[in-house]
């Protein structure tokens, strides 16, 4: 381990020496964000915590800023966010930040996942930093969801009638739940309002549950791209200053290709139909969920019956969950996995698919398409994995980190 | 327990502790869930917007073979006009054929018990996922039974709104209505 490490640093900054007395912040920042030894051969998989911590912070501070200018109302919410677009000084930029920000949200989310399943992160002693991050994907689908509605264009209304009207699957008390989540007999005012509350509430949830996540982490510390545990300090790297260095080009890169999107095609991956006001007696001939949800609604509309639609769709997260128990496998990860390697590619691939399925009207071969999708989806994590880590036979892991690394380097 | 601070006979002082924790324990956990009723129940729907739950509607100037969409909480309520044949179609259905068996007499029966074919009032709500289904303006498609048609997942209803086809488990709901007078009915 680096060789500060423990020894309690000394200010020579009286200011600081004086806080960090009585508030050890700076001793805290040293040890996990200077010292903080971590694993040397990360790769760019590695970068996207950082990413998406960043992104994060983005949301936060747009969505603070935009919530100045935003009013929830029925009658006025679609006219103050037109305001925002066209009236209030460069109110374009901080929504258009905001939209465009949800979408590149989740795709830092979903590498960072994939990164998690390729490389093993979620096994021992790791479950419980992996079950704190499906807790945080679960709060960002809500909140994604719900700020959707804000703007209350056509997608806005109809995509949240057809996700509450999920819970009136439920048998019994179903109809009463979603009476009690509307607030009414529609989606309307009331509905609004508590989105809108949600919606500004949620982030500052998620903001503590990524403080778990990381106290987790720092734990046991990082995983790596070989799945073994450094053994000694020729294993690791003090993260500052070359993570700090490594995660800030990786945030600049995303940061370019977030900002290509925000002002050459800011409305890319939106839905037109959503800058049309809501209308609670027209229906919009298709509705769609925003991209990051189509893989989950493909699942929902695969299944023929709604109960089971519905089981089958918040399954599809709960599985998840489970993940750490359910690969059996001891090996980490992916690379000393010869199998698992290319049915972790199945799945990438089965996912794609069902979020074109989720984009398309169910009708044709996107139904029997969906489900198959559907049916591999669960055969992976329910059948393959728990089987897959009893008869595959891993490859020899290197003696050591460093080992590996220098081999590399020749 | 901590044996030392107590006397050697204070096996029964144990047991009276482990109630009164247990007791403590459970009140104040009734209280707590009691305490949280209030904000649960603050969610459900207000007395304003329950009061907006009936609506009388004048059907005098609706055409035979028209079909009108009238607001009601918060939801399209559609009030078709029907033509003798869309009724005879309806009736002709054997119950053995339907989804949701409900003879086409039963959905048009207000709450006096008066039966009025010609008039077919319903939630236009599809019992899928809550789209509101085509049909009741002039051009809409009115899909394969002469009903209507959902287009977000293709449900289609017939004369009568019973489901025929398609992934909706069940009829277009009938709200409970009263014809005040021949020409006036009041919904909810």
């Amino acid at each position: 381990m680096a060789s500060s490490h423990g020894t309690p640093p000394v200010f020579n900054n009286k200011v600081i020496a004086w806080i960090d007395y009585r508030l050890p912040i700076f001793s805290y920042l040293e040890k996990e964000y200077h010292h903080f030894p971590t694993p040397r051969n990360f790769n760019y998989f590695w970068n996207f915590g950082a990413i998406a911590t960043v992104m994060l912070v983005i949301m936060i501070v747009t969505g603070v800023v935009l919530a100045t200018n935003y009013t929830p109302h029925v009658t006025m919410a679609f006219d103050s966010v037109e305001r925002i677009m066209r009236d209030v000084p460069q109110g374009w930029l901080v929504r258009y930040l905001h939209m465009n920000g949800a979408s590149f949200f989740f795709i830092a989310v979903y590498i960072h996942i994939f990164r998690g399943m390729y490389y093993g992160s979620y096994k021992s002693p790791r479950e419980l930093l992996w079950i704190l991050g499906v807790i945080i994907l679960l709060l960002m689908m809500a909140t994604a969801f719900m700020g959707y509605v804000l703007p209350w264009g056509q997608m806005s209304f109809w995509g949240a009638t057809v996700i509450t009207n999920l819970f009136s699957a439920i048998p019994v008390v179903g109809q009463s739940i979603v009476d009690w989540l509307w607030g009414g007999f529609a989606i309307d005012n009331p509905t609004l309002n508590r989105f809108y509350a949600l919606h500004y509430l949620l982030p500052f949830v998620i903001v503590g549950v990524v403080a778990l996540h990381v106290v987790a982490l720092h734990i046991h510390g990082s995983n790596n791209p070989l799945g073994i545990d450094p053994r000694g300090p020729q294993d690791t790297v003090p993260f500052h200053p070359y993570y700090t260095m490594k995660d800030g080009f990786g945030v600049v890169v995303f940061l370019i290709i977030y900002a290509g999107f925000t002002f050459f095609m800011p409305n890319e991956m939106g839905d037109a139909a959503n800058y049309i006001e809501a209308n609670p007696l027209v229906t919009p001939t298709h509705i769609v969920p925003e991209w990051y949800f189509l893989p989950f609604y493909a699942i929902l509309r695969a299944i023929p019956d709604k109960l089971g639609g519905v089981i089958a769709m918040f399954g599809s997260i709960g599985v998840l969950f489970l993940l750490p128990w359910l690969d059996t496998s001891r090996v980490r990860s992916a690379t000393f996995r010869p199998i698992y390697k290319w049915f972790m590619l199945v799945l990438v691939i089965d996912v794609i698919v069902l979020g074109f399925c989720g984009a398309h009207p169910p009708e044709g071969f996107w139904v029997p398409l969906a489900q198959l999708g559907t049916l591999y989806y669960f055969f992976h994590f329910l059948i393959l994995l728990p089987i897959l880590g009893k008869i595959e036979r891993p490859l020899p892991l290197p003696p050591s980190i460093a080992a590996s690394v220098l081999k590399k380097a020749g | 327990m901590a044996t030392s601070s107590m006397p050697a006979d204070g096996h029964s002082d144990l047991t009276r502790r482990d109630f009164l924790m247990v007791a403590t324990g459970a009140l104040g956990g009734i209280g707590a869930v009691a305490a949280a009723w209030p904000l649960i129940n603050n969610l459900n729907p207000a007395a304003d917007t329950l009061a907006l739950s009936s609506v009388e509607v004048n059907i005098q100037p609706i055409q035979v073979g028209q079909a009108v969409t009238v607001k009601w909480r918060g939801k399209p309520l559609f009030i078709r006009h029907r033509t003798p044949e869309e009724i005879k179609t309806a009736e002709a259905v054997p119950l053995s054929e339907l989804r949701d068996p409900q003879t086409d007499n039963s959905r048009v029966t207000d709450t006096a018990k008066k039966v009025r074919p010609e008039w077919l009032i319903m939630i236009g709500v599809c019992t899928h996922l809550g789209c509101v289904p085509l049909g009741n303006k002039p051009g809409d498609p009115k899909g394969p039974f002469g009903g209507w048609f959902c287009p977000c997942h293709g449900s289609a209803y017939d004369t009568s709104g019973r489901i025929r086809q398609g992934p909706a488990p069940k009829n277009l709901e009938i709200p409970s209505y009263l014809f005040t007078t021949d020409t006036l009915v009041r919904v909810g």
